[in-house]
């Protein structure tokens, strides 16, 4: 395995922003999840909950609502008043309109997919039709006096109910006028809170709502009569979410206190049909509010505050007890924040709305295994770069020389170039980018630094020549016709010959840089890419992909290499393929060609294609390096994976030069320190 | 001077041969058993609560805290009680005898017994299976136990055999907390471990759910400690080791069960019970807090706290209005639905070391010892029930482990029960004790005692000895207290630092000691003249009217554990015990040793109305009791092993009415009876039968008034059953001071039972009414005469109700054939006083 010194970096200060909304889409079996900073993210639950697309958030766009119609259409709306539809395959915001009531608080689809409603700031409830490429405004609903948090169809499309601040009402669909109005007691154990607000409602098909409010019950109501059937009180603060199964035979809340309850319907006798709602079980994976929660066939799935996406299999629902089967929580996103430049150690950080620039730090001294070496030099923080505008960044890239540094918003590629003179650091930026380069999903630079490869979410490949300060457009590849997905993961070979690049579902393309020309596409994989990248010398690509498998590809010879074809022939071990973070990240160390050095965010590995491939009986983690045993035994036990955890949780990890490892990790208490308090709760016993 | 000769050779033989002849006399236990073995079980009108008493099972009345029956007749432990499904006036109860026995509850009688063969654990009934019931039986291993189905056959005979069993469920938990039937015994669920099993009867399967069992901290504690079942829903509660209740529910699929859990308690759930509509859920725990889960939803929840002692079962009546607890201090609480406490039954409380040994209340003739955690309690002896606590330490009792709490280590009584010494202390540390001791005054007003004098630190270090000097002619009360700090402190009542000198307290007069070495014991002499203090091996004898050492006997004989001076002819004479085991007897009067023998005397008791001494010895055998006179060196009587264990402290009860035992063996106790606590705290007493047989009488008698309608016949009647009583035992004098109670008083029974319509106008009955409640008799009318006599006499019959029920029952036993006799030929007689009331009523009717 060899040894390396190793850069431990924790001043990465990243949090990710807040969970505001999910939506599972039971067809594709996708779930999509806004932010709080209007980030939008899609996680494919079927590819090992990877997280294969995702919008970039806007400033003034805060996400209150998000919903699948229409099968595979995907909206938001939020209080910047905006209905927004989203552009699954180009990956952008295919268009916003304003629906004219304030802020929007809530939006929902109809059962048939074909009508959407919102409910607003001032009170009005507004149907929208829903026509191929657009919606179109067809009517208001009876004004409410308050704004309108929540609503819910009727699984029969006839009634909405919907949540305003201290009642419910329900609507008549076909005369648009409220039938019921359904007031909430404002008590809260006693005393009369201000207000009691109506977070969620949800309308089933046998004519019960259930509410969910701010004074922490979990009401019924009989719509028929507009009466309190019953009434459970869960919390000690704000009930926020709820969401039920499609069967309505179960559903699920999140409260303020980060506790998650699941209510199931359960026959009263077993030979009757009369059947009662039961709270079952708690769970508590969360330690701030649980602003939104969604209810799969087989998952409880929920997201607040403190930023974690918790998915929660039901153990009753799932067919076969495998590893999928178990508790996910999704923290970090699927995809580089980092880059490096390997030439002057610097690390560029990507945040929402600035990029910082770091030198690592260096020490003289030397030790054993183990040691933690004394900094001669601290690391510097060279350079704080702030974008201009509300746009968050999708992505940035330093290039490996160190001098040039390039990053994109969803309306703009921005290029500065770095100019070191001693200890100071002067940038300068190219401006008169091209008008085709408007927006840019992945941003790569060439080994030798003179090219720049930019993914334009047209689908398209745009090949750049840089210059000192200046640039020339070389080429740009056409996206395969008929097609029109993004690219979105982008590798080159150190010598500069070869490009491959990978978009979300099918097969990763490679270009030939030279000749300006398509060179061979890999054949598709069920799975996506989470990570590309081509060896030195050999120009083999290695592709990682979400379901954890591993394939080497020769690009002269066009075919699996012969080490992945046993790969493939023997399997991986099974713990292996039971990991559940994707691996973000591949490289190679020059010196020993037979190894390929990978992450995910809980595990840093390097793949010796020399020895053999482990068998399940054969143990994959092992925990010390083998020091002081004998050779024979190392002989025994040795195989091609050799896994440190060491470092956890990973963003980045890449080899600065031959012994050298830069290693940024991400502490979630760090991150929790830097949340808002959660709600203090008594713990017996303090 | 007699030699110190080892007594039990002596009269051995002898007294042998005189307990053939007359073999009546033997130890048996006196009650005090335990109340708290088993649920309690409602009558189905919940008019009556069942629980199982050691041997027997009692009937209490749920209304008056009485013990209306004792259902006797098994030979072991009782170890389950269940109404008969079938005919809810009757009682299935089993035994580790290997009996099931069916009762007539109202009338006491036992109307079937089953020989099933097996010892029996618990018992279950449904309604479903009439001829048949559930019992815990334990086949081969000592800890693998069985609940099958017994099938009671029908059969006119009194004695049965049930051998046909059918087996339901294996491996299943001994307690019958961890078994419930579920709605219309649709299923069983048996708890175990970390598992609970559901068997489903129709189906006949069995669903097995475990819980996580791994010792990670989390899960250490989910073991199951008790279930029920919801009486209408298919719902399971299970109670766990960490305080969770856990409400199953789905059960009949195992992939689809689920549960919702309710955690409140932080310690173990002691037990779980549904109410009958199964709208609320009741737990309780050591916490000692009832809690009523509504709806099963956690957040809505009500508490019955400050129970006094840890919950151990927890039943509900049948027609939903009362529910019991049962908790460790050996107490039944009859609690309304509305968690208000209506009743408390209240056994011998026997849950701690007895500190302050056994004692008599000289006013109630109550037995005294510790209590509840700083109580006192009065235990009556002869209705087994526990009469009050005295809280003695008056804080609230916290009940976690670990936690040192005040003890209550000595007390007692002086001047005839007008004052009470009690010592208390903490010791947290060995260098830090905290000693406090109390001094109660009686209370005539409020019939108990009230804290009068508080005393902290009255010694340097631990009080050994207390005592009163209970001389009948010493005008003030006078306490002695002797410390291991080498003082013996006099304490004696004076006028208080009250302007209006009216206070009064208790004041230190005098300190004694001797060579610095430890006081050990105390002791008064019956005239109250001298006090004998022994110093570790010396005695010292003082004058307790100038305090002067008088003189010391010393016997080197090692340290002196018991002290006490001989009664009316033997006054002469002082017995000192010590701790190697040597018994002497000092002189006063030549101030030599009388005589010496060896025994190793752990209990010494003078009995206060002979001149008899007990003395129990421990041997390798067990416990010996010896009876002698000071006067003479040879026992009068020997037991020997009395019981196994170590006898700890035993007292002397005065009889009454003297027994007549004509053997001389015997004759010591005619005028006492000696009651004794053996270290694992059974309560035993020399008799000729047990003291619960010679109780049934009363009860029976109770019942019979109880069923009798108050109506004016009822009054007469119970009158003139009052003066045959009165014309028993005339010999009693009156203490109390008691106001008539209005129900006796003819003139307010017309008033209430007249019509309204027939009755005078308000300002007419007004006189009447206040001069019936006037006492004085000197203005009666010619027809309120007779009224008045009988008021006294029923007065003066109450009190001999209450001071000497004991005898008059034996007397009823007598002739309680003859009783329904007379009722029925005195009848006539009282419908001449009948005609009376009459003349009575229309006489101011016609003055209208």
């Amino acid at each position: 395995m060899g040894e390396f010194k190793v850069h431990r970096v924790r001043f990465f200060n990243y949090v990710p922003p807040g969970i505001r909304c999910v939506a599972y889409n039971n067809q594709s079996n996708r779930l999509a999840v806004s932010r709080t900073d209007g980030t939008v993210e899609i996680y494919n639950l079927s590819a090992n909950y990877f997280q294969e697309k995702f919008f970039p958030g806007h400033e003034s766009r805060a996400t209150e609502a998000l919903c699948w119609a229409e099968g595979q259409r995907l909206f938001s709306a939020g209080l910047n008043g905006e209905i927004l539809e989203y552009d699954l395959q180009a990956l952008n915001i295919k268009y916003a309109m304003d629906a004219f009531g304030g802020p929007i608080w809530s939006m929902i689809a109809s059962p048939s997919g074909s009508q959407l409603l919102v409910g607003c700031e001032d009170g009005s409830v507004k149907l929208f039709q829903i026509t191929p490429d657009k919606i179109q405004f067809e009517r208001n609903f009876d004004p409410q006096k308050s704004r309108v948090l929540s609503l819910s169809w009727h699984p029969s499309g006839t009634h909405i109910a919907a949540g305003s601040i201290d009642y419910i009402s329900v609507f008549d669909v076909k005369s648009g006028s409220a039938i019921h109005k359904m007031i909430v007691d404002r008590q809260y154990m006693g005393v009369s809170k201000r207000k009691c607000i109506v977070w969620g409602v949800a309308f089933l098909s046998d004519g019960t709502v259930i509410s969910v409010d701010s004074a922490g019950k979990v009401q019924f109501w009989d719509s028929a009569t507009g009466t309190l059937v019953k009434s459970h009180l869960i919390a000690n603060a704000d009930v926020q979410s709820i969401a039920v199964a499609d069967q309505e035979d179960s559903f699920v809340v999140g409260t303020a206190e980060g506790t998650v309850f699941h209510f199931q319907l359960v026959s009263v006798t077993s030979n009757s049909t009369e059947k009662q709602w039961v709270r079952t079980k708690p769970f508590q994976h969360h330690t701030h509010d649980v602003r939104t929660v969604a209810h799969s066939p087989t998952a409880l799935i929920s997201g607040g505050t403190d930023t974690h996406l918790v998915i929660r299999p039901l153990m009753e629902k799932v067919e076969v007890k495998n590893y999928d089967a178990a508790l996910r929580k999704i923290t970090f996103p699927h995809r580089r924040l980092i880059s490096c430049s390997r030439k002057r150690q610097l690390l560029l950080f990507q945040f929402a709305h600035h990029l910082e620039l770091w030198r690592l730090g260096s020490t003289a001294a030397t030790g054993k295994n183990g040691d933690i070496l004394p900094l001669s030099k601290n690391a510097d923080h060279l350079l704080h770069l702030k974008t201009k505008g509300p746009e968050n960044i999708i992505c940035s890239s330093i290039s490996p020389c160190g001098s040039w540094i390039a990053y994109s918003t969803a309306s703009r590629v921005f290029l500065y170039r770095l100019n070191y003179e001693h200890d100071n650091i002067s940038l300068q930026r190219i401006s008169k980018m091209p008008a085709f380069l408007r927006s840019a999903l992945q941003i790569l630079f060439s080994e030798d630094s003179t090219k720049l490869f930019v993914a334009s979410n047209q689908g398209s490949l745009h090949i750049i020549r840089l210059l000192e300060g200046s640039f020339k457009h070389l080429h740009t590849f056409q996206p395969q016709s008929g097609t029109v997905e993004a690219m979105c993961l982008l590798a080159v070979s150190p010598d500069g010959n070869w490009l491959a690049a990978s978009g979300t579902s099918a097969g990763v393309h490679v270009y030939n840089v030279k000749h300006l020309k398509l060179h061979c596409t890999v054949p598709a994989y069920n799975f996506p890419v989470t990570a590309l990248a081509i060896a030195p010398n050999t120009n083999n690509l290695v592709i990682a992909h979400s379901d954890q498998q591993v394939f080497e590809y020769s690009i002269p010879d066009k075919q699996y290499t012969e080490w992945s074809r046993n790969v493939q022939k023997q399997g991986f071990h099974h713990l292996w393929l039971q990991r559940d973070t994707p691996i973000t990240h591949i490289s190679f160390h020059p010196k020993r060609p037979m190894h390929i050095l990978l992450h995910d965010a809980y595990m840093f590995c390097i793949i010796d294609k020399s020895l053999p491939l482990p068998n399940d009986k054969t143990v994959l983690y092992n925990p010390l390096p083998p020091t002081n045993e004998s050779d024979v035994f190392r002989r025994r036990t040795g195989h091609a994976f050799k896994i440190s955890k060491i470092y956890k949780p990973l963003l980045f990890m890449d080899l600065l030069d031959e012994g050298t490892l830069v290693a940024v990790e991400r502490p979630l208490d760090d991150i929790i320190a830097q949340l808002p308090p959660p709600i203090k709760k008594k713990k017996f016993g303090t | 001077m007699p030699e110190a000769g080892a007594w039990p050779a002596v009269g051995c033989s002898c007294v042998r041969s005189k307990m053939v002849e007359e073999e009546s006399v033997r130890v048996v236990h006196c009650g005090g058993s335990e109340l708290n073995f088993r649920r309690a079980v409602f009558s189905a009108d919940s008019k009556y609560v069942f629980c199982v008493s050691g041997d027997f099972v009692k009937v209490y009345s749920t209304a008056t805290e009485e013990c209306v029956h004792i259902l006797q007749g098994h030979r072991d432990l009782v170890s389950g009680i269940q109404l008969n499904p079938s005919n809810h006036l009757q009682l299935y109860s089993c035994s580790f005898d290997g009996t099931i026995k069916l009762w007539d509850y109202l009338d006491g009688i036992l109307i079937k017994t089953f020989l099933v063969g097996h010892k029996l654990h618990a018992l279950f009934t449904l309604t479903r299976a009439e001829d048949s019931v559930f019992v815990t039986i334990n086949k081969e291993e000592p800890d693998v136990f069985q609940l099958v189905l017994v099938k009671l056959p029908k059969s006119p005979s009194q004695e049965i055999e049930a051998k046909e069993l059918s087996f339901v469920l294996d491996y299943i938990n001994q307690s019958p907390k961890c078994i419930a039937f579920g709605r219309e015994g649709e299923y069983v669920a048996a708890v175990r471990d970390f598992y609970l099993s559901v068997y489903f009867f129709k189906k006949k399967t069995i669903s097995r759910y475990s819980l996580s069992s791994s010792k990670n901290k989390k899960h250490a504690k989910n073991n199951f400690t008790c279930v029920a079942c919801h009486p209408k829903e298919d719902c399971i509660a299970s109670g766990h080791m960490d305080g969770k209740i856990r409400l199953w529910r789905n059960f009949d699929d195992d992939r689809k069960y689920t549960y919702t859990c309710l955690h409140w308690h932080h310690d173990m759930v002691m037990d779980l019970a549904f109410s009958v509509t199964g709208a609320s859920l009741l737990s309780g725990g050591r916490e000692c807090v009832l809690v009523e889960w509504r709806d099963s939803v956690e957040k809505n929840k009500e508490f019955l706290p400050r129970l006094g002692a840890t919950i151990e079962h927890i039943s509900v009546s049948p027609a939903g209005d009362l529910l019991c607890t049962s908790h460790s201090d050996n107490k039944i609480m009859v609690i309304h639905r509305n968690l208000d406490t209506s009743a408390v039954i209240q056994g011998l409380v026997k849950d701690r070391s007895i500190l302050t040994g056994l004692m008599i209340d000289p006013r109630t003739k109550a037995l005294v010892l510790n209590g509840k955690p700083g109580h006192l309690q009065f235990y009556s002896l002869q209705s087994d029930k526990q009469l009050y606590n005295l809280d003695i330490v008056q804080q609230e009792y916290i009940n976690d482990s670990g936690l040192i709490q005040i003890e209550l280590t000595k007390a007692a009584f002086g001047s005839f029960g007008n004052w009470l010494a009690t010592v208390e202390q903490r010791e947290e540390k060995e260098s830090e004790l905290e000693l406090q001791m109390k001094l109660w005054k009686y209370n005539k007003k409020i019939q108990g005692f009230v804290l009068n004098t508080k005393i902290s630190m009255p010694h340097d270090d631990h009080i050994t000895a207390l005592c009163f000097c209970n001389a009948e002619r010493s005008e003030t009360p006078t306490l002695v207290t002797a410390g291991k700090d080498g003082h013996f402190k006099v304490w004696i009542l004076t006028d208080d630092s009250d302007i209006y000198k009216k206070a009064v307290g208790w004041t230190c007069d005098f300190v004694g000691s001797y060579h610095k070495y430890q006081a050990t014991d105390c002791c008064f002499s019956e005239d109250g003249s001298l006090l004998a203090v022994s110093f570790e091996e010396i005695v010292t004898i003082w004058d307790s009217e100038t305090w002067e050492l008088k003189c010391t006997f010393c016997q080197r004989a090692g340290k002196i554990r018991h002290l006490c001076f001989g009664r009316l002819t033997c006054s002469k004479y002082l017995l000192g015990a010590t701790e190697n085991g040597i018994l002497c007897c000092w002189n006063l009067l030549s101030c030599a040793l009388e005589w010496s023998a060896k025994l190793n005397v752990r209990v010494m008791e003078p009995d206060p109305h002979s001149e008899n001494v007990v003395a129990v010895s421990r041997s390798s055998g067990g416990s010996d009791l010896f009876v002698f006179k000071p006067s003479e060196p040879r026992p009068l009587y020997i037991q020997k092993n009395i019981s196994r264990e170590e006898v700890q402290w035993g007292v002397f009860v005065p009889r009454d009415v003297p027994d007549s035992f004509t053997s001389e063996a015997y004759q010591w106790l005619n005028r006492s009876q000696f009651y004794f606590l053996t270290k694992s705290q059974s309560l035993l007493t020399f008799s000729t039968k047990s003291p619960e047989e010679k109780l049934t009488p009363t009860s029976k008698q109770l019942l019979a008034e109880e069923s009798l309608p108050t109506t004016p016949f009822y009054f007469i009647l119970g009158k003139h059953r009052q003066q045959q009583d009165k014309k028993l035992n005339e010999t009693l004098e009156n203490e109390l001071v008691q106001l008539p109670l209005t129900e006796n008083i003819p003139a307010i029974n017309e008033l209430l039972h007249t019509p309204a319509h027939v009755l005078p106008s308000a300002s007419f009955l007004c006189s009447m009414f206040i001069n019936s409640l006037l006492l004085s008799a000197e203005t009666k009318s010619a027809e309120e005469i007779p009224n008045d006599v009988n008021m006294e006499e029923e007065k003066e019959s109450d009190d001999s109700d209450e001071e000497n029920n004991f005898t008059e029952h034996v007397q009823t036993t007598n002739n309680a054939d003859l009783e329904e006799d007379i009722v029925y030929q005195l009848s006539k007689s009282e419908e001449k006083e009948l005609r009376k009331f009459r003349k009575v009523d229309y006489s101011w009717i016609a003055a209208l």
